[in-house]
């Protein structure tokens, strides 16, 4: 049918001068087009996320990647038999790798391996009480603060800005050093989660900013549903997706931020098996045993990698505009 | 312009006046005791508790001691380190130092960051731009304290092509290789702010006008695409020097620079609690002026900010 409609301008035109060539018309099939899939799920935000994520190498090593740190983490007795604190003899001070003692050994003389596996739940168990913490200060503070606006956005802003102008880590000396006889996950948690929240709020706020102004909100309020509600099952949902991107990035920087402290000395007390603790003790002989600092280090420095990568892949697979950047 | 400058001002005191009360009153609040802490495991004598008690003011209530603390400030009086050195002495002598070191970086990570990023931008997809994203992703992955040991052990102790420390008086050799350090982390936030920035401006419609009007690639790079992209890179850039100016503290602790954040390091090393607080006062302040005098200069930059409420 299609060829009918080409047919006659093309064979008039020739007809009318054969010197000058007029291309064919290039016509798609309607059919190819204008079909309405329905065979195909309805697709949202989080399903092409998935499927824009899974499609990326870098997802997939860091997936792999912080599985491995996560199983460490809770399994260490997989990874090493050797006990960390008990076994050590003095007699091998900083002793070179041995059979079974794959890293060598500490200042204190004790297996360096065993100390890092040891170690890893520590640095994921702050990460997550960071998160979980600014996540829910954050949400909070942002959601009310986009949603109602007026007076109430005023003062949660401001009690926001006055957070997020001390430094989180000079912030997290002054209460770690004051809290000197309390050092724990939990306090050192506190320390970090209570003073890195507002970027979480800011973040939220932001979008739900934009997020109210949509037409299916104006549809919730023109139906009578109640504001609360509106702000839980419309508005939130929808403004989340930023959030759960630097959630991930949020973690690895908890994470750092807790081995720095651990490293200046106001972390967690040095009973605590810990990565920052780790490096602190090698500092001293870095000339002569630089590997009692180096395999922390490495540790802490792959962890700190696999979830940054994964928070790009997440941000940048919620973000149809970020995935226009690669 | 007078009255975007007078309403910065004016938000500036509720902040600056919410983060002094909020440090002292964590320090207030918190169970600990920063007397008590400055003994360790010794039990203090209680006389010198309490002459300590009363030289910190810790005997008064807590309003009274915010209250002499903000009055010493107006008056310039930061408060005495635990060596009965005068806080703003020390600042006097330690600031230039930070100073120097944070010039140093920024002009760093400025240069080559946008240098890498925008090269990187232009060559969208290519091998250079995969490797500088990989590279600078894997540089935010480690943490500053790393990249410091692995810089002095390999510079310093190795190749021995830096001094380990720095020397008195801190001369601007040796303090190339702290600057490296703290420059790196912020070279590779700059390279990729700038990387999307200079593709999202090349794709806008001026750029392909200038193209179509038949502007060379050198002009184009330069005048059209670059000045337009660098205005977020700007942004992160004036943060990111309130950033040196206080967050130099693990980098000049590990290097041994004689600066702001040494002090800081030394004084939480040997757990002087009081001095640590004052020394984040001051710290904070620092930062909070810094980013008041960014926003003041966006202002003058950008007419629009001046406008938004």
């Amino acid at each position: 049918m299609s060829n009918d409609v080409n047919e006659s301008p093309v064979t008039g035109s020739s007809a009318r001068s054969a010197n000058h060539f007029v291309a064919p018309l290039e016509e798609t099939p309607l059919v190819a087009i204008d079909v309405v899939k329905v065979a195909e799920k309805p697709s949202n935000l989080w399903i092409d996320a998935w499927r824009d994520a899974r499609s990326r190498p870098i997802f997939w090593i860091s997936g792999v990647l912080i599985l491995l740190v996560l199983v460490v983490a809770l399994l260490p007795g997989l990874f090493t038999s050797v006990a960390p604190n008990n076994d050590c003899q003095l007699a091998l001070s900083n002793g070179g790798p041995t059979d079974g003692h794959p890293l060598g050994f500490t200042k204190q003389g004790c297996d360096v391996y065993s100390r890092i596996i040891n170690g890893t739940s520590t640095s994921l168990t702050v990460g997550i009480i960071v998160i979980l913490l600014t996540t829910v200060l954050g949400v909070v503070f942002g959601a009310f603060a986009g949603f109602y606006g007026g007076w109430l956005d005023s003062f949660l802003s401001r009690i926001g800005d006055i957070f997020f102008s001390i430094p989180y880590i000079l912030a997290a000396v002054v209460i770690m050093s004051v809290l000197s006889q309390y050092r724990s996950v939990w306090t050192i948690s506190l320390a970090i989660g209570i003073f890195a929240w507002p970027s979480t709020a800011r973040v939220l706020r932001a979008e739900i900013l934009s997020v109210k102004q949509s037409d299916y909100v104006m549809a919730s309020y023109a139906l009578g549903v109640s504001k609360l509600r509106i702000l839980f099952r419309h508005v939130l949902p929808n403004a989340i997706a930023p959030v759960i991107a630097i959630t991930t990035i949020s973690l690895a920087a908890a994470i750092v931020a807790e081995a720095t402290l651990s490293f200046l000395g106001v972390g967690l007390g040095s009973d605590i098996m810990s990565w920052g603790n780790e490096i602190n003790q090698a500092q001293r002989d870095i000339r002569t045993h630089p590997q009692t600092l180096i395999y922390p280090s490495i540790a802490l420095s792959i962890t700190v990698f696999a979830f940054i990568l994964m928070g790009e892949v997440i941000r940048e697979a919620l973000d149809p505009k970020a995935r226009a950047l690669r | 312009m007078a009255g975007y400058i007078l309403r910065r001002l004016l938000q500036a005191i509720p902040v600056f006046i919410g983060t002094t009360f909020l440090i002292y009153f964590m320090v207030f609040a918190l169970p600990g005791d920063p007397i008590i802490a400055l003994f360790g495991d010794k039990t203090p004598n209680p006389a010198i508790v309490a002459q300590l008690r009363q030289q910190y003011h810790l005997d008064q209530p807590f309003i009274v001691q915010y209250l002499i603390y903000m009055g010493g400030i107006f008056q310039g009086n930061f408060g005495v380190s635990f060596s009965g050195q005068p806080v703003i002495e020390i600042l006097a002598r330690t600031f230039p130092v930070t100073l120097r070191l944070a010039v140093i970086a920024l002009l760093m990570e400025t240069i080559a960051g946008i240098l890498v990023g925008m090269v990187a931008g232009l060559r969208k997809g290519k091998l250079f731009d995969g490797t500088t994203l990989a590279i600078s992703l894997i540089l935010i992955s480690l943490p500053v304290f790393v990249i410091a040991f692995v810089a002095q052990f390999v510079f310093g102790v190795q190749l021995g092509w830096a001094r380990t420390t720095v020397g008195d008086g801190a001369p601007i050799q040796d303090l190339i290789l702290p600057a490296i350090v703290l420059a790196s982390i912020s070279f590779a936030q700059i390279v990729r702010l700038t990387r999307s920035s200079v593709i999202e401006t090349s794709s806008l419609d001026f750029v392909r006008t200038a193209y179509s009007k038949g502007l060379g690639r050198r002009r184009i790079i330069p005048v059209h695409i670059l000045r337009n992209s660098l205005i977020p890179v700007v942004t992160y850039l004036a943060t990111d020097f309130g950033v040196l100016l206080v967050g130099a503290t693990v980098t000049e602790g590990i290097f041994n620079v004689p600066g702001v954040g040494n002090t800081l390091y030394q004084a939480i090393i040997r757990g002087e609690g009081p001095t640590v607080v004052s020394f984040v006062t001051v710290m904070v302040l620092i930062y909070l002026l810094v980013n008041l005098a960014v926003d003041l200069l966006y202002g003058l930059l950008d007419p629009r900010i001046r406008y938004v409420k």
